[in-house]
């Protein structure tokens, strides 16, 4: 298992390197540059800045000095935001999207799980019907619908809720759900499809053979096998959770990730856009990896390749 | 009392293409003790009735239409749920065809295989882990100690279907119903498994269902046979007057139809026609568009079971008046 765990590291490296020597030179042929919008800037003053920042160097040097950095952990100083470095902004913001992430995902995966579940049941009746087409409008509908249509509800009409800010644990609730809600409907239509699979096998007729109660049956017969596809995924699932959405942060005011990875781009913020996808490509490497060590624990089948 | 009684079971299927008589008005009755088999080409309905009396039968799209299973009293079809769960498992056991698929991959053979005793009985698990491991010794694995803690793609056919055999007797069970348990496997594990399961017949004293379409594999085992066409039970006898004087053109046909009972050299013989369509009505005797003996008669008239001769029951028309000798 610990060998499997090196190999698959080991074999990050070269992933995190294409990543970013793509990212670093897709950018770089991005017209414009992080000092364009700036109001007050005179040629001289701007080709002072540039050279401060190493950007009137040849492109493929500043790609050496980059990966230099790299090399050393650092992700270099922010364009945009003066006096504070990449590393630091992401390590301010993170915590915020992470807990957010984490709840939008409980619910996730507490809601679709079960609306799941109960679908694959009794397929095409009601109990099918009914989640299933929830499902499919927690699909379609996108969060800047969802959200302000929660905010109306739960925080305007009802008063339950602050309409934003992220300061009291009951300012979590509403940006949560909005965050989760694709996901929730996904996992639902994941779970049901897989459930549907592992409950036409014949093992699961030997369980009920055997005399199984129908919880049984889905509790330890049919799970195993009815979630291995919600577990794989889980990982770019997670990955873009805890990341952030630029859309659910703007609704409801919260300091957290999403915004830095959209608005990096439209800065033309280097660093800051080399430092969010490679953030997001650790992530996914790490929990698809994560994502492989359960999968291996649910299927004893997969132990031995 | 028999142990097991079923009269006038009727399950279909409604399919897209319309509603599928898969057991059509099958009645008979199972001693305590006895071995009664249950042969038929595919579709002739012989899984569909053991799964109909286990409660087995996905529905929809399956129905059962109606008939009485009556097993020690209880009426299998409309009892509780609850009652019938506690008995399938613990008092009817059973072994299905596929040892490959039936087993679940994700746990393991030790979980799998105590779970009816962990089902049915107040048992420590300790204890019922003791008891599958004796299990497994008594149907020839070796080092079932070891071994049962293994996962069932560690085992092969044969071995797999060894452990759905000591699973299904671990609750000593009134009666097996074995559902083509050798055809999944190889010839030479095919003897060793009918073996198997008559020994821990002679232990148990249980009665015995076998489902095959292999008449040898019925002949060398059962003490009664009943023989299925279409959804129906044509012939009915102890073994030896069913093979050797057979009372249904169906029955005779299928004989013919073993290479082995044959003089070398001579054609194979095959029965002309396909098996019907069970999503059609069938008026009078579905086999009679494939029968060498069929009159008018066949097609238009009801077709009953009939006794024909002593504790032998014919559903042929012509036989049941003397016509033919088959």
């Amino acid at each position: 298992m610990l060998r499997f765990i090196a190999k698959r590291f080991v074999e990050a490296i070269p992933v995190l390197f294409i990543v970013a020597t793509i990212t670093f030179f897709l950018m770089k042929a991005a017209p414009g540059g992080p000092f364009d919008t700036e109001k007050a800037t005179t040629p001289e003053i701007k080709a002072q800045l540039e050279a401060q920042y190493g950007l009137n160097k040849p492109v493929f040097q500043q790609y050496l000095d980059y990966m230099g950095q790299l090399l050393h952990g650092d992700l270099g100083p922010s364009f945009k935001y003066a006096g504070w470095s990449v590393a630091e902004l992401l390590a301010g913001a993170f915590p915020v999207s992470l807990e957010l992430g984490c709840y939008a995902l409980a619910f996730a995966l507490m809601l679709g799980l079960i609306a799941g579940i109960i679908a694959s049941l009794r397929p095409n009746s009601l109990n099918d019907y009914i989640p299933m087409g929830l499902a499919t409008l927690g699909i379609c509908l996108p969060a800047f619908v969802t959200g302000p249509l929660l905010i109306l509800v739960f925080a305007i009409t009802l008063g339950w809720y602050n309409t934003s800010g992220w300061d009291f644990p009951s300012d979590r609730v509403l940006p949560s759900i909005t965050l989760g809600l694709y996901y929730t409907a996904y996992i639902a239509r994941l779970t049901r499809a897989g459930m549907l699979e592992i409950l036409s096998q014949d093992f699961i007729r030997t369980a009920r053979a055997k005399g199984a109660t129908e919880w049984r049956v889905v509790w330890k017969h049919s799970l195993r096998g009815g979630l291995l596809s919600v577990v794989s995924f889980l990982g770019p699932a997670i990955s873009g959770l805890v990341t952030g959405s630029l859309v659910v942060e703007t609704i409801f005011q919260i300091p957290g990730l999403g915004r830095f990875f959209v608005m990096a781009g439209f800065n033309r913020d280097y660093t800051m856009v080399m430092g969010t996808v490679l953030f997001y490509a650790v992530l996914i490497i790490v929990l698809n990896l994560l994502v492989d060590i359960i999968q291996v624990w649910l299927n004893p089948k997969l132990r031995f390749d | 009392m028999p142990l097991l009684e079923l009269s006038n079971l009727r399950t279909s299927f409604h399919t897209r293409h319309g509603i599928v008589r898969a057991v059509n008005d099958v009645s008979f009755t199972l001693e305590k003790g006895e071995t009664l088999g249950i042969v038929g080409e595919s579709g002739s309905g012989k899984s569909v009735t053991c799964y109909s009396l286990m409660g087995l039968i996905p529905q929809p799209p399956g129905r059962i239409e109606g008939g009485r299973v009556v097993f020690d009293g209880v009426d299998l079809l409309c009892c509780k749920p609850e009652q019938l769960r506690r008995i399938r498992g613990k008092r009817i056991a059973m072994i299905f065809q596929d040892p490959m698929t039936s087993l679940n991959p994700y746990i393991r053979i030790e979980d799998q295989l105590i779970e009816p005793l962990l089902i049915h009985e107040r048992i420590e698990y300790t204890e019922a882990v003791k008891r599958g491991i004796a299990a497994l010794e008594e149907v020839g694995l070796p080092d079932a100690a070891k071994r049962i803690r293994s996962y069932p793609h560690e085992f092969s056919g044969g071995m797999r279907q060894r452990v759905m055999i000591a699973m299904a007797l671990i609750t000593k069970p009134d009666l097996l119903i074995a559902d083509e348990p050798t055809t999944a496997v190889d010839v030479t594990v095919q003897a060793q498994i009918l073996e198997l399961i008559k020994r821990a017949q002679r232990q148990l004293g249980m009665a015995v269902m076998l489902v095959s379409h292999d008449l040898g594999v019925v002949s060398g085992f059962c003490d009664r046979v009943q023989v299925m066409y279409a959804g129906r039970i044509v012939e009915s006898a102890k073994t030896d007057s069913l093979f050797h004087q057979p009372q249904h053109p169906y029955n005779r046909a299928l004989q013919n139809s073993i290479p082995a009972l044959q003089p070398k050299g001579t054609a194979l013989y095959t029965i002309p026609g396909m098996p019907p369509d069970l999503s059609r009505p069938l008026p009078g005797c579905a086999f009679a568009p494939r029968c060498e003996f069929a009159a008018d008669k066949c097609s238009t008239g009801e077709i009953v079971l009939k006794e024909v001769a002593p504790d032998h029951r014919s559903a042929c028309l012509r036989v049941q008046q003397a016509e033919i000798k088959v």
